[in-house]
């Protein structure tokens, strides 16, 4: 960790390259366009798979962007959680909900303008925000963090008890999904008898 | 590299999820622009863990990604026994508590 400490933030001005792009940036420009992009189109096409196809494409450009920030094991947790269930679950959920395939026209509420006023407040807010705090600030990306390794010792020295929480909390989301889906009735148990009435039923028909 | 950058895709990213709340109509798609909004405060997490040199940034950001998981488990469930009992996904259409 003691590394990790030096490496941040200590490069000198003269070294810091503003003009001539790295690698790195030029690969963060484009993913970053990409997961705009694709964020954009999630969000207003009126095609609800489609969205839903569309914001895995952002979700992935965020785990390059990850990557990129060096931070290895957050990028995998991102492909296995989000790519990996979360998107499944929301597919899932398109179907269950009968959601139209086609196009559908009622897809968006009314309230555009709110919307982009919304937006406009946020983004000219979080963007004068983040220049005004971060203008100066500077990362050095060649040290080593974020590995599997790195971060589990770090989680395990610093975060246990959040950790146990989570895992409390995990349980709690599983029985607490299976107990609101599950159908309501007397469906649960079986009754003796009634298999032979049904069977009758069908005989008498 | 400068962190400006990746905190103005954050800001960019959490703007188009929270204009998408506003627009959208099918509750499923309002959770998906949620999980927009998450995955930026994921990434500003990040930029901020590498800015400050340690990582407590990106143990927040897995945090959070858990949490995003189990909530959008129990609002998926939510909003499908929603849809057996009302017929439909749209938030338009919950509203016994209106006048």
């Amino acid at each position: 960790m003691s590394t990790l400490l030096a490496a941040a933030g200590s490069l000198e001005p003269a070294a810091r390259s503003y003009l001539s792009p790295t690698g790195q940036e030029i690969v963060f420009l484009l993913v970053g366009v990409l997961v705009l992009g694709a964020a954009v189109v999630s969000v207003t096409t009126r095609q609800l798979v489609h969205a839903a196809l569309w914001l895995v494409v952002a979700l992935g450009g965020l785990a390059v962007e990850f990557l990129l920030l060096t931070a290895e094991f957050v990028a995998w947790v991102q492909v296995l959680v989000y790519l990996g269930s979360v998107v499944v679950l929301v597919l899932f959920g398109l179907m269950l909900t009968r959601a139209p395939i086609g196009r559908s026209p009622d897809a968006d509420s009314g309230n555009r303008p709110a919307a982009l006023a919304v937006g406009a407040a946020s983004a000219a807010t979080l963007v004068t925000l983040v220049v005004d705090a971060f203008r100066s600030s500077w990362i050095d990306l060649s040290g080593p963090a974020g590995t599997t390794r790195l971060t589990g010792e770090f989680l395990f020295s610093h975060w246990v008890l959040p950790f146990e929480a989570l895992s409390v909390l995990l349980l709690a989301a599983l029985v607490g999904a299976i107990v609101l889906s599950r159908a309501k009735g007397d469906g649960t148990k079986p009754r003796p008898g009634n298999l032979r009435t049904v069977l009758t039923k069908t005989k008498e028909r | 590299m400068n962190p400006v950058n990746y905190l103005y895709l954050a800001a960019l990213l959490f703007t188009i999820g929270a204009s998408g709340v506003v627009i959208r109509r099918n509750a499923i798609v309002l959770f998906m622009c949620v999980e927009l909004m998450l995955n930026a405060s994921n990434l500003a997490l990040v930029t901020f863990s590498r800015l400050h040199g340690n990582l407590d940034g990106q143990i927040l950001a897995f945090f959070t990604m858990v949490v995003a998981a189990a909530e959008v488990v129990v609002g998926l469930a939510i909003i499908v026994s929603i849809f057996r009992t009302r017929h439909s996904a749209s938030v338009d259409d919950s509203n016994l508590m209106k006048l």
